[in-house]
């Protein structure tokens, strides 16, 4: 008992590595606050000019969205942090790490607004627009209230998992949690800023998780 | 009374701080149709589904056959076979056919083969008329055959006693005679039946005994006649004059 | 554009390194045999376990859950392959990554799990039990069926997550294909590889996602 509280909980070392941590918890919530507000918008926003109906831009939303929901997230962000500069594009590695995050949020969030306007009854559309509201008045006011309402579960379920990934930030030099802890762990020999890294992820995200297990039961969302 | 085939004493069950049983007294003889009847909310439901232990009673003592449920000792799986229950909304397996309801237990608690399950189970759905759907699915049939074959599920594993929660209350118009049928034969054929129900003629023409339940109290029991004609009880008379108007 | 193709998109580079990625794709494969049952059948421990009637049970699988669901995978790996070492418990890096997958995707299967087996009506489990079936045929027999039926979808989603998840094991060395693909990069100083790596989970996955999608919607309407 007393080898792993000094393997992973030693006092000295807490005191001298919590603010390191805390400038990667800093890091990591900046780049998840970004990620959910570019990624959800723009979601939301592919959603909209999908509900469009237009054929050839419905084609491309499909194929940017199947593409970023069935590729891993790491390889797309090797793939941009390692092949841009090479073709004379220079972006720091945080910002690849939210374009790269955004985008999958996106292509997720999209899915999911898409399934929530869709179930919205055509009744519902008739009854706007036969009140005299154009197309863009009927989805801001009458359908996507209600959609967007349906998605709150699967929404935060999926922003949770891909706020996440900001640890992958670790691999391409991101001074997110992840990064400070394993470094922390290089220079002092002791695993304690690696659990300090874990914990610090655990306070983060279990309100999250905890708040989406309480919406799972407050809006049930797909009654069998 | 004859030893009772199910002898409830000081029955009570609570609902956290809500008192839904408050003292049952209950003897029901072999072979007897004992009606319940009472307001909703009066615990009728309650008290069926403690009689197999679906409610666990918070006190009181159930004894059936001679066994007593409560105890530990008592295999309760092993009891819940001799009682058939029918439920308000059927409660059929949905992915599986006809046959395969009413053979499932037989398979695997009582532990027949194949071949014996299917021809007690066809036995089962041929005394309610749906031989034929054996192969149906529940999706496929209409409520009333769904209640039959609900029926049949129970009947299946030759309980010595059936409990009937509402039965018909689920079902359009048309469709209650045909489970009324199966009722009044299963009650021509000797079976023992306790039933929770807003047909008041069945009661009337069936019935050995009726009891009126309120508020967690059994308020009056007697034969159909009486409590229909000549209710005792201002409570009663209140309930049957609600019902006929 | 020229250099768009030469970086991202040289088939000379790409065919290089098309035996090592392959061999990569192997190990990946291997990987998911791996990690998806053990979730699988952890997930429904897990859910059986966040349902059971002891509160302290319950209560404990729940936190457990939230746990592993509050921690990005790629930290609980590093915890476990370089962490551990230091209280003695050193793992191989497939050891380790499989210890960290069963965590990870067994909490998430089992919240699916779960949500399935509340979506069998309590009807159907008095129905059972009212005919003398024990707790454990009625789960087999009634109740599962109709869960997994329902959460279908979800289940099959989650799976693809997991294989997408197998490329963190990158991370800690293992040799599976994003490993093969980086170090092809790494080689040629070229993308191409990592592209290569990318269609070819785009092959696996791709239909998959379609078909989620088109499930998704039917339930939805």
């Amino acid at each position: 008992m007393n080898a792993f509280l000094e393997a992973f909980f030693k006092p000295n070392l807490i005191a001298q590595y919590w603010p390191l941590i805390l400038k990667g918890v800093l890091v990591t919530i900046e780049i998840a606050f970004a990620v959910v507000i570019t990624g959800l918008l723009l979601g939301l926003l592919l959603a909209v000019i999908r509900s469009l109906q237009i054929k050839l831009l419905n084609a491309l939303i499909v194929v940017f969205v199947d593409m970023f929901r069935a590729l891993p997230p790491l390889v797309i962000v090797l793939i941009v942090y390692f092949g841009l500069p090479n073709i004379g594009i220079s972006i720091p590695s945080f910002a690849v790490l939210w374009l790269v995050l955004s985008l999958v949020l996106a292509a997720f969030a999209e899915e999911i607004f898409w399934a929530g306007i869709l179930s919205i009854p055509k009744g519902q559309w008739e009854a706007a627009r036969s009140t005299g509201f154009g197309f863009l008045g009927t989805l801001a006011y009458i359908v996507l209230p209600q959609a967007v309402r349906l998605t709150v579960p699967p929404i935060t379920n999926r922003t949770v998992a891909i706020t996440k990934n900001t640890a992958l930030g670790t691999v391409i030099g991101v001074p997110e949690i992840l990064n400070q802890a394993t470094t922390a762990q290089s220079f002092s020999g002791n695993a304690t800023p690696l659990m300090m890294g874990a914990l610090a992820y655990v306070i983060l995200f279990i309100p999250v998780v905890a708040l989406g297990r309480f919406l799972e039961t407050r809006f049930a969302w797909r009654r069998s | 009374m004859t030893s009772p085939i199910l002898h409830v004493r000081a029955l009570r069950k609570n609902f956290g701080p809500t008192e839904v049983l408050r003292g049952i007294d209950l003897k029901i003889a072999p072979q007897e149709l004992v009606f319940v009847i009472g307001p909703s909310g009066s615990g009728k439901s309650t008290l069926l589904r403690c009689c197999n232990r679906l409610e666990e009673p918070t006190s009181g003592a159930i004894h059936f056959d001679g066994v007593d449920l409560m105890a530990r000792s008592t295999d309760i799986n092993a009891m819940r076979r001799r009682i058939g229950m029918v439920f308000q909304s059927f409660n059929l397996y949905p992915h599986m056919t006809a046959l395969g309801n009413v053979t499932l237990a037989l398979r695997k608690v009582v532990g027949k083969s194949r071949a014996e399950a299917d021809a007690l189970g066809l036995a089962a759905l041929d005394r309610v008329g749906l031989a034929a759907k054996a192969k149906s699915y529940p999706g496929e049939l209409s409520g009333g055959q769904q209640q039959r074959v609900a029926i049949a599920r129970a009947l299946a594993l030759e309980p010595a006693m059936m409990l009937f929660d509402e039965p018909t209350s689920a079902l359009d118009p048309e469709l209650v005679g045909s489970v009324l049928a199966v009722m009044r034969e299963l009650k021509a054929a000797g079976m023992t039946m306790l039933v929770v129900s807003h047909e008041m003629r069945f009661a009337r023409d069936a019935a050995d005994r009726v009891i009126f339940m309120d508020h967690g109290l059994i308020v009056e029991e007697s034969p159909p006649a009486q409590i229909f004609g000549a209710p005792q009880e201002t409570r009663t008379q209140a309930f049957i004059a609600e019902l006929t108007r | 554009m020229d250099a768009l193709i030469h970086q991202f998109f040289n088939l000379d580079i790409m065919t290089r390194a098309l035996p090592l990625v392959l061999q990569g794709l192997q190990q990946t494969i291997l990987l998911c045999l791996i990690v998806i049952p053990l979730g699988l059948a952890g997930g429904l421990l897990f859910a059986l376990a966040s349902l059971s009637a002891s509160r302290a049970v319950r209560y404990g699988m729940i936190l457990a859950i939230d746990f592993f669901r509050a921690v990005p995978p790629l930290v609980l790996l590093i915890f476990v392959y370089s962490g551990l070492p230091f209280a003695g418990i050193r793992l191989s890096p497939l050891t380790a990554v499989a210890v960290a997958f069963f965590l990870n995707t067994s909490s998430y299967y089992g919240e699916i799990y779960r949500a399935g087996i509340e979506s069998v009506g309590r009807g159907q489990w008095d129905a059972a039990r009212s005919t003398g079936l024990t707790a454990f045929a009625t789960l087999t027999h009634v109740v599962l069926p109709q869960a997994v039926r329902n959460v279908l979808p979800d289940l099959v989603s989650n799976t693809v997550e997991v294989v997408k998840l197998t490329s963190i094991a990158s991370v800690v060395a293992l040799p599976e294909m994003l490993y093969s693909a980086d170090m092809a990069r790494s080689v040629t100083f070229n993308a191409s590889p990592i592209v290569l790596a990318a269609a070819i989970y785009l092959a696996m996955l791709w239909p998959v996602v379609r078909l989620i999608s088109r499930m998704e919607r039917r339930i939805a309407s």
